[in-house]
């Protein structure tokens, strides 16, 4: 299962969520369908992503926020998933892109060589450690009809959510992202303290 | 127990009344009095940490909802944050106030507090995040508003060092 269509399978549904990436690969390829000023790229502080979800979360409980985590990053803030766990918000869906590689901090090569793997290559389950910490909805899917339909119903339904989604450690085609950190930190609230369903527009 | 309960009440308030309506903690002896009142307060969020680090991003996600929030920790609290604020807080100018027991200094009885005291605030000289101690009770509401006021306005974070002399009392 590739990210890109994993992203694009639930691109549409973004419109109104407020969105939180983490850096590298999912960024820029969340950013190739198409920038949207409700989209947060966090460039820095593995781990983060959820934390950042979790604080939009409770600031605006009839917000979706959708978290775009990955396993590299999941791993160093395994106690933030029984910090979900416990503060327990309906609003939140927690997608964790596994591609068992450090990829995007240069564990990764052209070709498909992966020679900086994480613990889910050697038997860690992220969907057993998020149901294991709390988080009853708690799942791993490895084909795409599984991951839209998964997404999809936990974006529309009120519980908290984890889906651990299985992709293969493929590099974007490209990482540029023509936003600048600033800016994207900037336009982000702005768009988050805008009515829901009030249009956001894409871009600046 | 000596943990100051009318500092704690004065320091609780003066939170509130800096706009203050969602706290990320972690315990520590001196903070039980604030976390509880947070915890009892139907106005305020409390997010019951693992660790500190995480309160950092919590905060700013906050902040981009549009929630004024503070963090409550100890100086090990604030020294295992260091790379969520310089990764979060500084990189993407986010406002960041934090509350820091600080632990460690002169009248310190417990040895495993002596080492994190003493480093709190070069950390904090380094990274030049503001900060200012609060060692009497009269001080500290208008050190947190303008704490927070500087937060908001600088888009950093800051640090109120709550002091042994506001937040423990002597038993004679």
């Amino acid at each position: 299962m590739k990210r890109l269509a994993c992203l694009a399978s639930i691109y549409p549904e973004l419109e109104d969520c407020a969105v939180v990436t983490i850096m590298g690969a999912v960024a820029a390829e969340l950013y190739s369908l198409g920038h949207r000023a409700n989209f947060f790229y966090l460039e820095h502080a593995m781990g983060l992503a959820s934390s950042i979800g979790l604080g939009i979360a409770l600031a605006q409980p009839h917000r979706k926020v959708v978290v775009i985590d990955g396993d590299g990053s999941v791993l160093m803030n395994l106690g933030g998933l029984t910090t979900l766990a416990r503060s327990n918000p309906g609003n939140l869906v927690h997608i964790i892109f596994d591609n068992e590689t450090l990829l995007s901090v240069g564990g990764g090569a052209p070709g498909g060589y992966r020679w900086f793997t994480t613990a889910t290559a050697t038997g860690t389950d992220l969907a057993g450690v998020a149901k294991a910490a709390g988080i009853e909805r708690a799942q791993t899917v490895r084909e795409l009809d599984e991951f839209k339909a998964a997404a999809l119903a936990a974006i529309k339904h009120d519980r908290l959510t984890c889906i651990v989604a299985k992709v293969e450690a493929e590099m974007p085609t490209s990482f540029l992202m023509d936003v600048h950190m600033l800016e994207n930190r900037f336009e982000f609230p702005r768009a988050l303290q805008r009515p829901i369903g009030e249009r956001i527009k894409g871009g600046a | 127990m000596p943990v100051s309960l009318a500092n704690s009440k004065v320091v609780y308030d003066a939170l509130k009344g800096a706009g203050v309506r969602l706290v990320s903690a972690l315990p520590e002896t001196w903070l039980v009095h604030l976390v509880r009142m947070a915890d009892e307060d139907a106005e305020m969020i409390l997010v019951r940490l693992a660790k500190e680090e995480e309160g950092v991003g919590i905060s700013a996600g906050a902040h981009f909802g549009g929630v004024r929030s503070a963090m409550l920790m100890q100086n090990h609290g604030f020294l295992q944050s260091v790379n969520g604020i310089v990764g979060v807080s500084l990189l993407y100018k986010v406002p960041l106030l934090m509350l820091v027991t600080d632990r460690g200094g002169f009248g310190e009885r417990d040895p495993w507090q002596t080492e994190g005291g003493k480093y709190t605030r070069p950390v904090l000289d380094a990274l030049h995040i503001a900060h200012e101690d609060l060692t009497r009770p009269e001080q500290v509401a208008p050190g947190v508003d303008k704490a927070m006021a500087l937060a908001q306005s600088s888009l950093s974070p800051v640090a109120l060092l709550l002091g042994r002399d506001l937040m423990w009392e002597e038993v004679a």
